[in-house]
């Protein structure tokens, strides 16, 4: 079971890791809003995954709210990660921000 | 009186989750006063000021027993499959640099704002495509693109099966 805690946490981290690289490597706000926003959160799945398998192998009452509560972490993340992106995104288009080296931008072409 | 109730019915969900999240927290049973206290008073501020967003409009169908089932079949099996690929995908990119990005339009043809919102989400939380906008009044969803493959793409290049799903779960 500690196998599978630790590779849930390695791929948690390399994920994590990814996202913060894309953060320096991208070159606009939106594609580092996909590195920074989404490798995270897939990151951070797995990094729950093992809080929860910790917490059921753990058992007893202590075990079972760390597997209740961290599944309840991860419906919210997955609930306001795209939310709060979008959001940031939307933002930054009506500010007037360009997509670099867009090849096509048809959200200008409406208004 | 309708008024009331739907705040009492939000009021309700909230306290649950606020319950679920602070399980096992006092000697009194298993929540202490405090907790309870604290839960009844957030929950009833959150009612007063979500219960608009929750029942209007339809979002009461969420509540559909047999949607939360498809939901999770959904959850576990297309959506984790897409988002996995799509992370190793970003991941490829992160670390080559190889990106065509751009931000497209296309219409999947929901009709209600809990499939819309479903879409949104499902494909926003999928790296690589970012919903920017989406047009209330015709459903033109304008999603940024990291790899664009096509100027004028179908729902199903830019998200695969995600329409589908969002038609039969949410809508």
């Amino acid at each position: 079971m500690s196998a599978l805690i630790y590779a849930f946490l390695a791929i948690g981290a390399v994920f994590n890791g990814l996202g913060a690289v894309a953060l320096l490597r991208f070159p606009d706000v939106y594609t580092r809003i996909h590195g920074a926003t989404k490798c995270t959160t897939f990151g951070s799945i797995f990094s729950i995954l093992a809080v929860v398998v910790h917490g059921a192998v753990r058992g007893g009452g202590d075990g079972i709210g760390m597997v209740i509560r961290a599944a309840l972490a991860l419906v919210f993340l997955l609930l306001t990660n795209p939310t709060g992106s979008h959001a940031l995104a939307r933002a930054a288009h009506r500010a007037g921000i360009k997509p670099f080296q867009a090849v096509v931008d048809r959200l200008e072409e409406r208004k | 009186m309708r008024r009331v109730a739907q705040i009492a019915a939000t009021f309700a969900l909230a306290f649950l989750v606020y319950l679920v999240l602070t399980i096992p927290s006092g000697p009194l049973g298993l929540w202490s006063l405090d907790e309870l206290l604290a839960g009844a008073v957030i929950s009833f501020l959150v009612a007063l000021v979500s219960y608009r967003l929750l029942w209007e409009r339809g979002g009461g169908r969420l509540l559909q027993p047999w949607r939360w089932v498809l939901f999770l079949v959904y959850l576990l099996g297309p959506f984790f499959l897409a988002m996995a690929k799509a992370n190793l995908d970003v991941a490829y990119r992160v670390i080559t640099g190889r990106i065509r990005p751009g931000i497209v339009r296309f219409n999947p043809g929901l009709r209600t704002d809990a499939g819309r919102t479903f879409l949104a989400n499902s494909i926003t939380l999928t790296p690589g495509t970012l919903t920017l906008e989406v047009d209330e009044a015709t459903g033109d969803f304008y999603v940024h693109w990291i790899n664009v493959r096509n100027v004028d793409p179908t729902p199903e290049e830019v998200c695969g099966p995600f329409p589908k799903w969002a038609k039969v779960v949410a809508e």
